[in-house]
């Protein structure tokens, strides 16, 4: 007889160590598929799981191997059907390396596995370099709370419903007649009488049937459980999502001629990480992408990122579509909204007044939060760093920014500056920036 | 027969398995394999696993305890992505040759299918392990699990003392090395106990404290440079030429710190653990096989086993020994189950109903009569390459159509060398078993010198038969680990084995880091 091991409950996950170290190897390659596979998909798609391809440096695994195209060699092969000895068979084209050599090598690099979403959003932090508790934070998942749900037939002990438990069971005594206690005590009672008595022929005979009707009630007894497991019913909890309000979200871009590839790929992560933000703390969010030349029109996402147009650049005919959009389908005392911004800072002369009058008047109110991102060049970076003056709309909006504390800008020339503007965002308690 | 058998007879009906039913299963088809075909195994712990930890098994070369590296996490998720895209099946199950042999049971089996693989895993496998010299000789199935929790035990402690990136290091280079990292012809050292590996480590140690030649800082004066009497002796002292490059680098490497070498030896050790079953595929499957299909048909006619139950048996059965034809799509090589079935049951029939061609080629067994002493034997004495040298049967030859095609790397044309005639039966055989010898098949590749008293360069040699060179990009990778092992240059030789000519060298300072 053999010894037996159930393993199927051990552990799950025993190569979960080796996965990582291979994750941690390939980071850099990884990091770059899926900073590519943010760039073209959708930004609400950012938070999920992503199916890379399997990275090709630094996870080779080499050793001395013959070459297939040197050399002569001798193949043996099953199921000869016309061949006689002397043919000559030409080879069959590409590779050249033999008819059909035995155990040709699977190729490993063309296949594609899936990451799941906490690595994405890992990798995809890593050169946001964001500070890790925010990191902790926006990978947290929504609240739950267990909410009673009726009975269940499986469950943890401790949430055994003793009053169902018990009502089945007496169900069950009942329909499987089980003998009661006060059966045997009548009958014991009985007998008890009877030996009292002065024994007679006829009393002995009623005495061995008692017996005999004592005994069998009792293998009864023990064959039906007072409880059996097919009784026991366990509370079930429902997890149920901690209610939370509806947001709204509104990604204004410059879309003039200025803005190129780089521009909209960092004004891209921008709105992901505000996104990401959002997620985590609202049920519902919608996006809505305003993009804007001289004139501002609302778009999809795939127009909003991808299809140039060109024209001169008048920033407050978005800040008027915005406000337009918000009156008609998104009412302020039903919706948080969140806006961001991103522009080269260019704008028409003017116009920038008018902005500030717009922002000042309503829309500041309306808003929970107003995130404006300036993108400059590298080479400007240092130049900018920090002086107050540049552009005619930065100069605006530096004056929105002593005014409102909702409102943060920023100039950003590398992903790693896009966090800094998120970081009034971040720093709040979640329960401050919920509105009734 | 099985018609008339009463119900009660049966070992299991339904497809549904439990414990009680596979042990009772286990106990008939042992008693059936002791007494008809003397078999002699060692005991069993049946394990049954999900088809997840089947997947983790396949990733850490099939065993239960393995250290952890990335490349194991790759080939975990290459597995999953096969067995997920339905491109591969899992195996029913997975045997491991240690005492007492581990045998894993897929919980998806059905009862039928587990009978099968208690047949052919716990009995047939297990059997092989046993008794065939090469595992005797060359592994140690008692003591194969503890080091293996030793190993895994050390290499964590190793990460913990120096970092994760350190013992990478070391881990991707050994593993470059495995397939160099074994001795062939002579019999490595038993694993010793725990305390024997201490004693080992210390004395290590020690050696490395005191004097060894490699670190010799003193200038060499000119005439012992210049004294090529000193040649030999060098050689002798380091044990060279060496095969194993592994053992090499691990006992004479002048940069590695004690543990990378136990690391480099524990690399080594498990090469060595897998060497034997690589030699023994088709013996080994061919001996599991044939006992699965004996001891089921034997079963079904004692009426153990429902007509249906025999019917799916069969089928995977067939399965599992389906040789396609070269010139078909799914043709992937020979099929060492077909092949090593195939051969056992052709023993088995020259060794009762031998032809007067039988006769001729095997005088000895043919119509011996007793085949189970004659298979017993083969079990017991051969590997692969020698079992087909011996046993394959021109009436095999004939039933699977061999031939034999030579491809010349320079030529447009195969050309067809032998068929399953007259001339070729020898020249098909001795084909045949060449391609089973690891040894011939393998680049041979050998430490042949290192300069001492110079700049310490190892010079490796690769003897090249019948012209067949390394792949450049493999080569030059393998060569970097290697220096990097060593600490100095290191240079390959490609030297032709029947002119004795070098054909080319590369060194690692042609190669960027």
């Amino acid at each position: 007889m053999p010894i037996f091991i159930d393993r199927r409950l051990n552990p799950k996950d025993k190569s979960l160590g080796n996965r990582q170290r291979f994750l941690r190897r390939a980071r850099e390659e990884l990091k770059r598929s899926i900073r590519d596979q943010i760039r073209t998909g959708r930004i609400a798609d950012a938070d999920s799981e992503h199916a890379v391809r399997m990275p090709e440096r630094g996870t080779s695994e080499p050793s001395f191997n013959n070459a297939r195209d040197s050399g002569r060699r001798q193949h043996i092969l099953p199921g000869n059907r016309h061949f006689s000895a002397g043919d000559l068979i030409p080879k069959p084209g590409g590779g050249g390396g033999g008819a059909s050599s035995p155990g040709d090598k699977a190729s490993e690099d063309d296949f594609r596995f899936v990451l799941s979403r906490e690595e994405v959003l890992d990798l995809f932090f890593e050169d946001l370099e964001l500070p890790d508790m925010v990191k902790l934070n926006l990978k947290e998942i929504l609240a739950f709370k267990p909410r009673r749900a009726g009975f269940a037939a499986t469950g943890s002990p401790t949430n055994i419903a003793v009053g169902r438990t018990m009502r089945n069971s007496h169900g069950r005594r009942i329909a499987l007649r089980r003998p009661k206690q006060v059966e045997l005590d009548a009958i014991l009672e009985e007998i008890a009488s009877l030996e009292e008595a002065p024994s007679s022929t006829a009393a002995r005979q009623r005495i061995a049937a008692l017996r005999e009707e004592l005994d069998r009630l009792e293998r009864r007894r023990r064959r039906i459980a007072y409880v059996d497991p097919v009784d026991i019913r366990f509370n079930r909890f429902d997890p149920r999502p901690v209610p939370n309000a509806n947001a709204v979200m509104f990604c204004l871009m410059d879309v003039s001629g200025s803005m190129g590839e780089r521009e909209k790929d960092l004004a891209k992560r921008f709105f992901v990480l505000l996104h990401l933000f959002l997620k985590r703390r609202y049920d519902r969010i919608e996006i809505v992408f305003i993009r804007h030349t001289h004139l501002a029109q609302e778009v999809d996402e795939e127009t909003f990122f991808y299809n140039t147009q060109s024209g001169g650049t008048v920033v407050s005919t978005a800040l008027e579509e915005m406000h337009r959009i918000i009156a008609s389908r998104y009412p302020a005392h039903d919706w948080n909204i969140y806006a961001a911004q991103a522009s080269d800072g260019d704008n028409f002369a003017g116009d920038s007044e008018r902005c500030i009058s717009l922002l000042n008047g309503e829309l500041m109110r309306l808003c929970q939060y107003f995130a404006y991102v300036e993108i400059i060049d590298e080479r400007e970076a240092h130049i900018f760093g920090s002086t107050e003056n540049g552009t005619s709309l930065w100069r605006a909006y530096n004056a929105i920014d002593q005014k409102w504390p909702n409102f943060q800008m920023s100039r950003i020339a590398t992903p790693a500056d896009i966090y800094p503007v998120f970081r009034q965002l971040f720093g709040r308690q979640p329960a401050s920036l919920k509105r009734a | 027969m099985a018609r008339q058998a009463s119900k009660s007879s049966l070992l299991f009906s339904g497809s549904d398995w439990d414990f009680k039913t596979l042990s009772r299963a286990y106990d008939a088809i042992e008693a059936l394999a002791v007494e008809e075909l003397h078999l002699d195994t060692y005991p069993v712990q049946m394990e049954i696993i999900s088809s997840q930890q089947m997947l983790d098994a396949y990733s850490s070369i099939g065993m239960p305890l393995m250290y952890r590296h990335w490349s194991f996490g790759k080939h975990f998720l290459h597995q999953d992505l096969l067995y997920r895209k339905g491109g591969r099946g899992l195996a029913y199950e997975l045997v491991i040759n240690s005492n007492p042999c581990i045998v894993y049971l897929m919980e998806e089996n059905t009862m039928a299918l587990q009978a099968l693989v208690t047949a052919h895993a716990a009995l047939g496998h297990n059997h092989f392990f046993k008794n065939n010299q090469l595992f005797k000789q060359w592994t140690d199935a008692g003591a194969i699990l503890s080091y293996l929790d030793f190993a895994k035990g050390y290499i964590v402690r190793c990460e913990e003392r120096h970092g994760l990136a350190a013992v990478e290091a070391v881990l991707d280079s050994a593993h470059a090395l495995m397939d160099q990292g074994v001795f062939r012809y002579h019999r490595p050292p038993r694993l010793s106990s725990e305390r024997q590996r201490e004693g080992i480590r210390e004395r290590l140690e020690y050696e490395e404290r005191s004097y060894n030649d490699l670190w010799r800082t003193l200038p060499p004066s000119q005439q012992a440079a210049n004294d090529k009497d000193q040649d030999p002796e060098r050689k002798k002292s380091l044990n060279l030429p060496e095969e194993n490059l592994l053992y090499f680098l691990e006992k004479n490497s002048p940069v590695l710190e004690p543990w990378q070498r136990e690391i480099i030896r524990i690399v080594r050790v498990i090469a060595q653990y897998f060497y034997p079953q690589r030699q023994t595929q088709v013996m080994n499957e061919g001996c599991a096989t044939f006992v699965h299909y004996t001891l089921m048909n034997m079963l079904f006619d004692r009426g153990q086993i429902s007509e249906g139950a025999m019917l799916e048996i069969l089928r995977n059965h067939s399965n599992v020994v389906f040789q396609p034809a070269f010139d078909d799509p799914r043709f992937s090589g020979i099929n060492p189950y077909a092949l090593g079935l195939d051969m056992m049951q052709d023993i088995k029939r020259i060794s009762t109903k031998p032809t007067a061609e039988d006769r001729d080629w095997f005088p000895d067994i043919a119509g011996q009569g007793n085949w189970r002493e004659v298979l017993l034997d083969a079990w017991a004495d051969h590997r692969d390459e020698s079992f087909i040298r011996q046993y394959l049967s021109p009436a095999l030859i004939r039933k699977w159509r061999f031939f034999v095609l030579g491809d010349a790397a320079d030529q447009p044309h195969c050309l067809v060398a032998s068929i399953h005639d007259e001339r070729g039966y020898a020249k098909i055989r001795a084909t045949l078993a060449n391609s089973y010898d690891l040894g011939a098949n393998r680049p041979d590749i050998q430490v042949v010198d290192v300069d001492l008293l110079g700049d310490r360069h190892l010079r490796l040699q690769h003897k090249v038969n019948d012209g067949i060179l390394l792949e450049d990009a493999s080569r030059d990778a393998t060569l970097r680990h290697i220096r990097r092992l060593w600490g100095y240059e290191v240079s390959l030789a490609a030297m032709d084995a029947e002119t004795g000519a070098t054909i080319h060298e590369r060194s690692t300072s042609q190669i960027a880091e």
